[in-house]
């Protein structure tokens, strides 16, 4: 008999079918556990079937699809101006000399600047309405796509220019086949980032000056000491981060079909 | 022929006419080197027409340094030419100008090029978002593209492999791929600079037999950089040695078609090669490659 000599493995092997979500399930088991053990006072956590029941209620009122539309409204307006404005900056400052002079620099100041200090500026100028939450939360999303994409596509391979050159492609015919493929997955960072800012700012302009919105409701169970309504809240919050942090991946995934990195 | 001028600065003076090196060596191999060569498929075949390149008194600088010092290059159509020189030479140099790759590099002199010139680069250089048929027809706008690249890819051994991710390849077909690419566009002049140089020698010895196939199909004036002195002497009907900056050897080969390094005048060129080179020859054991080991700058 002889023994197949098989090296160390070094990349992580194949993932788990669902493996994503196990993490997550062990994090209930363990609260279940921690609540119906008696180990958590329903006034600073309330157990997860009390939760399951004001979600309920919360549904059959209306005040969780009302709230929730609201705050979705705002998560994808932003986000989508945020994406358009920050790929189309980036483009700019990517692709020719001007524009690398006048918006790259500009970009590095506002990146120091964190998009949630133009609050009391926005506010002033906008008012505490929509388009001010809108822009907050763009403001936060472009940068995330502009720095990761800008990146990207001054970064691309020297020698896939040299390679256009050679078999002279045109300038448009170069951007579609060389740099926008090249520079997509710095794009899919920056999205993936812009995703996550979106949430982070949607939940700060929703406690701030809000009368709707997920945000608004939880603030409003903190006064009333309804730590129930604010898990509510918060699941609505990591559903909604998980599944949108998903469909990018999956997205990614797809368009970046010639891809073979570790994750796969 | 179409010409494209790329002129740098011409100076005036008398017309020059250059076959590649200031002196033809005598004594060497090259001496019968007007006799026709039996088999025109080893590259043998005498070139015709006039020259397809041209460079006079082509000067490259980096920083104070002059890589290429009024260097004199003609190459015939459809001329197969090989490129030794040491590490540092300015092998590369030279190809890049003839590519036209050099911008913002300081220099003079006069370059002439066709129109339809390919580079096969040492590494394969695919597009690894693109598959592989949409590679080798990379800048192709015709609309029987698609049609020709496949038949180049099936002409490099690689039909049935369109629809394949660059990273799905070995570094044998990658390059197979590359030259596919470099020869679907019916170059008048291949520029190759160490195609091989990134392959094991058994895989190297297929390519070649590629090479000079698809060389005695297409017919391109070629001009291959490389470090090996057999695989020059193997593939080109004329070998140049760079050297300060200039041609320093032009050394025509004719050798009748199988060329193999048992041959004692396959011998000859390689000595006379390696000499030039600066590097004693070894004893000649025709079956044991020495090229690579010993042309290497051994400052390098
Ligand atoms: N972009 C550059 N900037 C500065 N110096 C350069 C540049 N490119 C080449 N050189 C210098 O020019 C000289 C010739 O370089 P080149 O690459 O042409 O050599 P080569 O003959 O191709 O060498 P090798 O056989 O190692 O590939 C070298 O001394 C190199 O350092
Ligand atoms: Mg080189």
């Amino acid at each position: 008999m002889s023994q197949a000599i098989a090296r160390r493995r070094l990349g992580p092997g194949r993932s788990y079918p669902y493996g994503r979500i196990a993490g997550p399930l062990l994090l209930l088991a363990v609260w279940s556990a921690a609540a119906y053990g008696g180990l958590l006072d329903p006034r600073v956590l309330s157990s997860p079937g009390k939760v399951l029941s004001t979600a309920a209620d919360l549904i059959a009122q209306g005040r969780l699809q009302t709230n929730l539309l609201i705050s979705l409204r705002r998560a994808l307006l932003g986000l989508l101006f945020g994406v358009g404005a920050g790929t189309g900056l980036a483009v700019a400052a990517g692709l020719s000399r001007l524009g690398e002079s006048l918006i790259d620099g500009t970009m590095q100041v506002k990146r120091a600047i964190p998009a949630l200090a133009l609050l009391p500026l926005l506010i002033l100028w906008l008012g505490i309405g929509e388009e001010m939450k809108v822009v907050v939360i763009a403001l936060g999303v472009a940068v995330s796509v502009y720095v990761n994409t800008y990146a990207a596509l001054t970064g691309i391979d020297s020698r896939y220019v040299e390679l256009a050159e050679v078999v002279g492609l045109s300038r448009a015919a170069f951007l579609r086949k060389v740099v926008v493929p090249g520079a997509l997955p710095g794009f899919f960072i920056g999205l993936r980032l812009g995703v996550t800012a979106s949430w982070l700012a949607l939940i700060v302009v929703e406690q701030i000056n809000a009368t709707s919105g997920i945000g608004y409701m939880m603030f409003q169970a903190q006064q009333y000491a309804q730590s129930d309504v604010i898990v509510v809240g918060l699941l609505v919050y990591g559903i909604f981060g998980f599944a949108s942090d998903a469909l990018v991946r999956a997205v990614e995934r797809r368009v970046l079909s010639w891809r073979r990195t570790l994750a796969n | 022929m179409a010409t494209d001028t790329r002129e740098l600065s011409v100076e005036p003076g008398e017309p020059t006419t250059i076959t590649g090196g200031p002196t033809p060596i005598a004594g060497g191999p090259s001496q019968d080197a007007g006799r026709p060569s039996p088999d025109a498929a080893s590259g043998g075949a005498r070139p015709h027409g006039g020259p397809v390149v041209r460079a006079s008194r082509l000067v490259r600088r980096f920083g104070g340094r002059t890589v290429l010092d009024r260097l004199e290059l003609s190459i015939a159509a459809g001329e197969f030419v090989a490129l030794l020189g040491r590490s540092g030479s300015g092998k590369s140099t030279l190809l890049r100008a003839v590519a036209g790759l050099d911008h913002e590099v300081a220099g003079s002199g006069e370059l002439r090029v066709p129109e339809r010139v390919s580079l096969a680069f040492q590494d394969s250089r695919l597009l690894p978002w693109l598959r592989l048929l949409d590679n080798v027809v990379l800048g192709l706008k015709r609309p029987g593209a698609a049609a020709r690249g496949r038949k180049a890819l099936d002409e490099v051994g690689l039909a049935g492999r369109e629809r394949a991710w660059p990273h799905e390849l070995s570094g044998g077909e990658q390059q197979r791929a590359a030259l596919a690419r470099s020869l679907v566009r019916e170059p008048e002049l291949l520029l190759a600079d160490e195609p091989f140089g990134a392959l094991d020698a058994l895989t190297r010895i297929r390519m070649h037999d590629l090479l000079r196939e698809l060389y005695a199909r297409h017919r391109p004036a070629v001009l291959l950089v490389t470090h090996d002195v057999d695989e020059a002497v193997e593939l080109a009907d004329r070998v140049l040695v760079l050297e300060d900056g200039r041609v320093a050897r032009d050394v025509a080969v004719d050798l009748p078609a199988p060329r193999t390094p048992r041959d004692p005048r396959f011998q000859e060129y390689r000595e006379l090669l390696l000499a030039a080179l600066g590097v004693s020859p070894r004893p000649a054991l025709p079956s044991v490659r020495t090229a690579e080991e010993t042309t290497d700058d051994p400052a390098q």
